[in-house]
């Protein structure tokens, strides 16, 4: 008969929490930002395809970092959820918190008793008609739930970012100035990323029902100029 | 309510009626007829193609039995952007498939990042009128007329149903509902193929106003409450309502006309 190794689970829950941020720290990094116009989304993708920014809900967008395939696995279900929420009930009781805790769970389940935790970071965020009203739901690969203000960073080098990010960062930015902004925090010192390296959306504060707007092609590389 | 996840095997991929299938909110099919039962009746609603785009509009009137049972329901709806639905039969079962409509294309927008084509919510609505047969054999019948701008093929495109599900698309015009024989008779004869919206608008608007004074379950224009039907138009700027006031103008233009002829009514 053979005996498991023990390992304590001082240990083990380490281990799962290296290897999480070990992917995480591999992707590319995103930003989002409370402003005047609304929440801006901004993200480094080479892709124009398969995408780290969405829409979930009339106010509501999600963002993701880390492994595609897990991170949009999570963008669907939360697509699921809310839709069956507003049929269910109505449109004005989905929001962006118990969505939140909804990925926590999930997200916390999965880094305890799974074979392997999910290598990503998600954030939730909804709008507000004021911005003192915007939120920001911040989770991580282990389900930790941060709620942040302001402005918060995503992914690979985050810390830097965050730091340069909140160097410059105005809540009064028009969106130009805010993706420009945003754009020279991801690039770091050595680069510059241009407008096919972005993706960036924003959730508009003044906005019909949808309020997710995608800032895509020419219209991306006006505000970068 | 918990996050919906799905194995591989089990995942109703973009569609959201399939989503409330799996989820257990499916609304269930009735199992004997309506019998006496005064069921709520959505009436007449008319579509007419022009040049760039189409003209739905419905009356407001619901009916049960021989009472009215509301004055003021509305039977045209945006469906998405570029496209609305309008709808005739038993209002209850009309109203929710409506809402699953709007949502099942919103739900395979967000959850495959494009918007379905014309003819996919074209075949979606159809599919939702299916499915609704087994409640059409009981009493509740519901039949839409389907509009949309085709961004593709930059023209307006109208379809009508029948309560098995079968889609057919028209040219012309469509009507459904308990006055679609005199509505279809006025268009008919007024209809010009190379008009345009201006001029449909108040052809649909003479085609309720003529099916309200034969047909008692279509409502007309109700000057005293300030009801007047809904009417849109769905064009490349996609779905816009025309606002109740000029709605209210063109009535008052058509009945000024008639009164100049010396109230001389057909």
């Amino acid at each position: 008969m053979t005996m498991p190794f023990y390992v304590a689970p001082e240990q083990m829950m380490k281990d799962r929490a290296d290897f999480a941020r070990k992917g995480i720290a591999r992707g590319r990094a995103l930003a989002a930002l409370s402003i005047g116009g609304g929440i801006l989304i901004c993200a480094e993708n080479r892709s124009s395809t398969l995408r780290k920014v969405s829409e979930i809900y009339d106010r509501i967008a999600f963002a993701g970092v880390g492994r595609y395939n897990e991170f949009d696995q999570l963008r669907i279900a939360g697509v699921r959820h809310a839709d069956l929420k507003g049929y269910t009930y109505s449109r004005e009781d989905v929001d962006a918190r118990s969505l939140a805790n909804q990925y926590a769970q999930v997200l916390g389940q999965t880094f305890t008793h799974e074979m392997k935790p999910m290598e990503v970071e998600i954030l939730v965020a909804e709008v507000s008609s004021d911005p003192d009203g915007d939120q920001m739901f911040h989770v991580l690969y282990d389900g930790t739930v941060n709620d942040e203000s302001g402005y918060t960073v995503l992914g690979g080098e985050a810390d830097s970012i965050a730091e340069q990010l909140g160097e410059a960062y105005d809540r009064g930015w028009e969106t130009g100035a805010a993706v420009a902004a945003a754009a020279a925090a991801l690039s770091g010192q050595e680069r510059t990323l241009g407008a096919a390296d972005l993706e960036v959306a924003i959730l508009a504060r003044e906005s019909g029902r949808r309020a997710f707007q995608r800032i895509e092609g020419d219209e991306l590389a006006g505000l970068l100029e | 309510m918990t996050l919906p996840l799905f194995g591989a095997e089990g995942d109703p991929g973009p569609d959201f009626a399939a989503l409330l299938r799996s989820t257990g909110f499916e609304p269930p099919t009735p199992s004997a007829p309506a019998g006496d039962t005064a069921i709520a009746h959505a009436t007449t609603v008319v579509a007419i193609r022009f040049r760039q785009g189409v003209v739905m509009a419905g009356d407001r009137r619901a009916t049960a039995g021989h009472l009215i049972r509301h004055r003021t329901i509305e039977k045209v709806f945006p469906a998405d952007r570029h496209s609305g639905v309008a709808i005739a039969g038993a209002a209850g079962p009309a109203m929710e498939m409506v809402r699953l409509f709007q949502l099942q294309l919103e739900h395979y927008e967000k959850v495959e990042g494009k918007r379905l084509s014309l003819d996919g919510k074209a075949n979606q609505l159809a599919m939702l009128v299916r499915n609704n047969l087994p409640a059409a054999m009981q009493g509740f019948a519901v039949v839409p007329l389907f509009a949309g701008y085709d961004t593709g093929r930059e023209a307006g495109r109208l379809f009508q149903y029948d309560v098995t599900g079968g889609r057919y698309e028209e040219q012309e015009y469509a009507v459904g509902g308990s006055g679609s024989l005199h509505a279809g008779t006025v268009i008919k004869l007024g209809y010009r193929p190379d008009a345009d919206a201006d001029e449909m608008i108040d052809l649909t608007v003479s085609a309720l106003f003529r099916t309200a004074e034969e047909d008692s379950a279509t409502g007309g224009p109700d000057l005293i409450r300030g009801i007047y039907p809904v009417v849109a138009v769905i064009g490349a700027s996609g779905f816009e309502r025309v606002a109740d006031s000029e709605v209210e103008a063109r009535f008052r233009d058509l009945l000024a006309d008639l009164e100049r002829r010396g109230g001389d009514l057909p």
